[in-house]
């Protein structure tokens, strides 16, 4: 057996533990979960030291379908890429396991949350282990499963549900999709596991398929573009780009570790993480390319246009992950894979600090989520302060923070790709304005300014005070990450060390356009920029936003609205569900179907009551018709003498 | 020599005469007595075309028939008792038992 097999099943361990017998710890699941979860931890780390000298591994756990050509099993491929994700993955798992425990303190479902999250554990590390489609798609929608169960952790109340199924519902569309690319896959390759996929892409290069054969039309596209659109049909609804990313917003009326673990740094990564898995497929599929880098880049732009103006702390920071998503995919989609899994790593640590921060605050108001509602709260949660400071320069791609590293990359490598890519790097570098901006904005509204908290919160009196140990020290721990990973990552090269899975990208870089280095320069600079707007904005006492939302009235409402995506959907899709169904219902349901049954049985009601009048009980009655009978037949036969 | 044919007319008219008694009679034990007259019209068949055609065969037959109508009429009249002590009345139209 090898120590990689460790990594899942000690989370699983503690899902089935703490899972089956939560009734008997009574807010002392951390004894198991977090112990195991760590341990876990432990061994990812060693391994990913492992993985710079050791050649990479596909160990077989067992078999899971083996019928005709189909195999599956379910193994664990541990490479370069693997084994960064697990590293990542597990120590924010980690650290969020320790965060739950002050967080969460108290909580009526406590033991129930901590199965959960190990259960989520599991399957986002079994996610990334994964060899083979299938086993990817069976993590896929456990971890889908699992957002789904914490989202959903305060079921009595109304929005927690609601953004529950949303998440659920709008994920479904997306893995349509994927369990689409998934037969399409099996049906060109004859096979679903990676190894085998990706040596005989190049076989299927010119390879159409008619895609409207179902209507005797005749649409030939290439299939490998194909299969790329329909696995990116999945990413886009697992990671929240556009047109599937209102669920990720409105899941933030789960808890906020769950914000912190699985909406920010893991699962809606998975995504990004499974377009670099399938680089070699997308590599081959150009069409789909630009769709992913088109679809990236608007999702950048859009939401970072709508964080600007949104009054929920919880919602700026999940606009802000969907837009640095956003950024992953763009850059996927212009072939620079490593920059993506380098941003994917970085962003994972500071937006999972973020996140937790904000849960600090939340935590320290007693529940208020309003920025409008805080300020001034410096002075009273000075550490938590400083973190999420920490975190909003990395996310702002300051110097020397992680974000600056990956960020930068990511707009370098999208410059050097050509015109396409310049255009896409023009959306990044606005992008990146409205990122310092929404940042700082929120902190100067949260920690600045004058205390505009009200003195009690849903009848909790609120009296802002530092979050215990168990909260603060996995900020500590994650602001250190937020530091140092990204000057990690260019130091250690991390693109060479991923580049054993993920090509890097041919540079195109042509005489006369702007170097690497004034690139670099204007991208802090557009940083700063923003944190400057923000201060301007936000940081003094000052009427500009109420005058600019004042004389743009459209351009306000459109953010602050959220680009009508969700009324939209509303009147689209929703409305026409209702109608469609309320239409069948009465019409169809009740007019067709309960007519034919009704009638039916009405037939037979007044048939049987005609009928019954035949059945006198007069034995003479009867015999009478059967004498009738025998002398009819008898006459038939004589007269025509035969029967 | 009395023909055949007059055997059969006899043997006809009674068992009309029965058949018709036992669908129009209201009294139960005039039924009764209607079902020994179809019976005997039977018997009257089975004796003559016997005799004519020389088999022992119908005779045999008879006997069975008078067996069973005896049987009959004393499981018929117990039948009839009964009914009597449920219904106090031998006639028919009483007896609906066979209606739900």
């Amino acid at each position: 057996m090898t120590p990689i097999l460790l990594i899942p099943l000690l989370p699983l361990v503690g899902f089935l533990i703490v899972g089956i017998f939560w009734p008997f710890f009574k807010g002392k699941g951390h004894y198991i979960a977090l112990p195991l979860v760590t341990i876990s931890w432990a061994v990812a780390t060693v391994e990913f030291f492992k993985s710079f000298t050791e050649a990479p591994s596909i160990s077989f756990v067992y078999d899971w379908i083996r019928s005709g050509h189909l195999d599956i099993g379910i193994s664990l491929q541990y490479d370069h890429l693997a084994a960064i994700m697990l590293f990542m993955v597990t120590t924010v798992a980690m650290l969020v396991h320790f965060y739950t425990v002050g967080y969460m303190h108290g909580d009526s479902g406590y033991d129930r949350f901590f199965a959960y999250i190990s259960l989520f554990t599991f399957s986002m590390i079994m996610l990334v282990l994964s060899d083979n489609l299938v086993e990817m798609f069976i993590f896929w929608e456990a971890v889908g499963l699992c957002s789904y169960l914490l989202i959903v952790h305060w079921y009595e109340r109304r929005p927690s549900w609601l953004a529950a199924n949303k998440a659920f519902i709008m994920n479904r569309i997306g893995d349509f999709g994927f369990l689409l690319g998934i037969f399409l896959t099996y049906a060109v390759f004859g096979s679903v596991r990676f190894a085998e996929i990706f040596p005989a892409i190049s076989s299927h290069l010119h390879q159409t398929v008619n895609i409207a054969s179902a209507f005797n039309g005749n649409v030939n596209v290439p299939v490998l573009d194909l299969i790329a659109l329909l696995l990116f049909l999945g990413a886009v609804g697992k990671s929240a780009q556009i047109p599937l990313h209102p669920w990720l917003p409105d899941a933030m009326e789960g808890p906020t570790p769950i914000s912190a673990l699985i909406h920010a740094a893991t699962m809606v990564t998975a995504g990004v993480f499974m377009i670099a898995r399938m680089n070699p497929l997308y590599n081959a599929a150009p069409m789909a390319l630009h769709v992913v880098a088109w679809t990236g880049a608007i999702t950048a732009i859009v939401a970072a246009t709508i964080a600007l103006t949104q009054p929920d702390i919880k919602k700026i920071i999940a606009y802000s992950t969907m837009s640095q998503l956003g950024y992953m995919v763009m850059i996927c989609g212009l072939g620079g894979y490593g920059a993506g899994i380098f941003h994917l790593l970085t962003h994972g640590a500071f937006k999972a600090l973020l996140f937790l921060g904000a849960g600090s605050v939340i935590h320290s108001l007693s529940g208020e989520q309003d920025v409008f509602r805080m300020g001034g709260l410096r002075k009273y949660i000075g550490l938590t302060f400083v973190t999420m400071l920490i975190g909003s320069l990395a996310l702002s791609g300051i110097p020397p923070f992680a974000g600056y590293y990956s960020k930068d990359l990511i707009l370098v490598t999208a410059y050097q790709h050509g015109p396409l890519g310049q255009m896409l790097w023009l959306i990044g570098v606005l992008t990146a304005v409205l990122t310092a901006f929404y940042s700082f904005r929120l902190l100067f509204l949260v920690f600045g300014g004058k205390e505009r908290f009200h003195s009690e919160h849903n009848g909790h009196a609120v009296h802002p005070h530092e979050s215990p140990l168990t909260m603060t020290v996995p900020l500590i721990l994650l602001s250190i990450a937020a530091v140092v990973a990204g000057w990690a990552g260019e130091h250690y090269g991390v693109l060479e060390y991923l580049a054993q899975e993920l090509p890097l990208p041919k540079e195109t870089i042509a005489p006369g356009e702007l170097s690497e280095n004034s690139l670099k320069g204007l991208s802090v600079a557009v940083g700063v920029l923003g944190i400057a707007v923000a201060w301007a904005f936000y940081g003094r006492p000052s009427t500009i936003p109420a005058t600019l939302a004042k004389s743009l009235p459209f351009f306000y409402r459109l953010s602050l609205y959220k680009w009508y995506f969700d009324e939209f959907y509303d009147l689209v899709f929703v409305r026409s569900s209702f109608l469609i169904g309320r239409l069948f219902w009465q019409e169809l349901d009740k007019g067709v179907i309960d007519g034919v049954v009704n009638g039916v049985a009405e037939f037979f009601r007044s048939s049987g009551s005609n009928l019954r009048r035949y059945q006198t009980g007069q034995l003479q009655n009867y015999a009478m018709v059967m004498a009738i009978g025998v002398f009819g037949l008898v006459a038939f036969y004589l007269v025509f003498n035969r029967l | 020599m009395v023909p055949l044919s007059w055997y059969v007319t006899l043997s006809a008219l009674m068992f009309v005469t029965g058949l018709v008694g036992v669908l129009i009679r209201r009294n139960i034990v005039v039924v009764l007595l209607c079902i020994e007259i179809m019976l005997n019209a039977v018997n009257i068949n089975f004796v003559a075309f016997s005799d004519y055609l020389h088999l022992i065969d119908g005779q045999i037959f008879v006997f069975f028939v008078i067996t069973v109508a005896a049987a009959e009429v004393a499981i018929g009249l117990g039948i009839i008792i009964s009914l009597f002590r449920l219904k106090e009345s031998v006639n028919m139209d009483d007896y609906n038992l066979l209606k739900l």
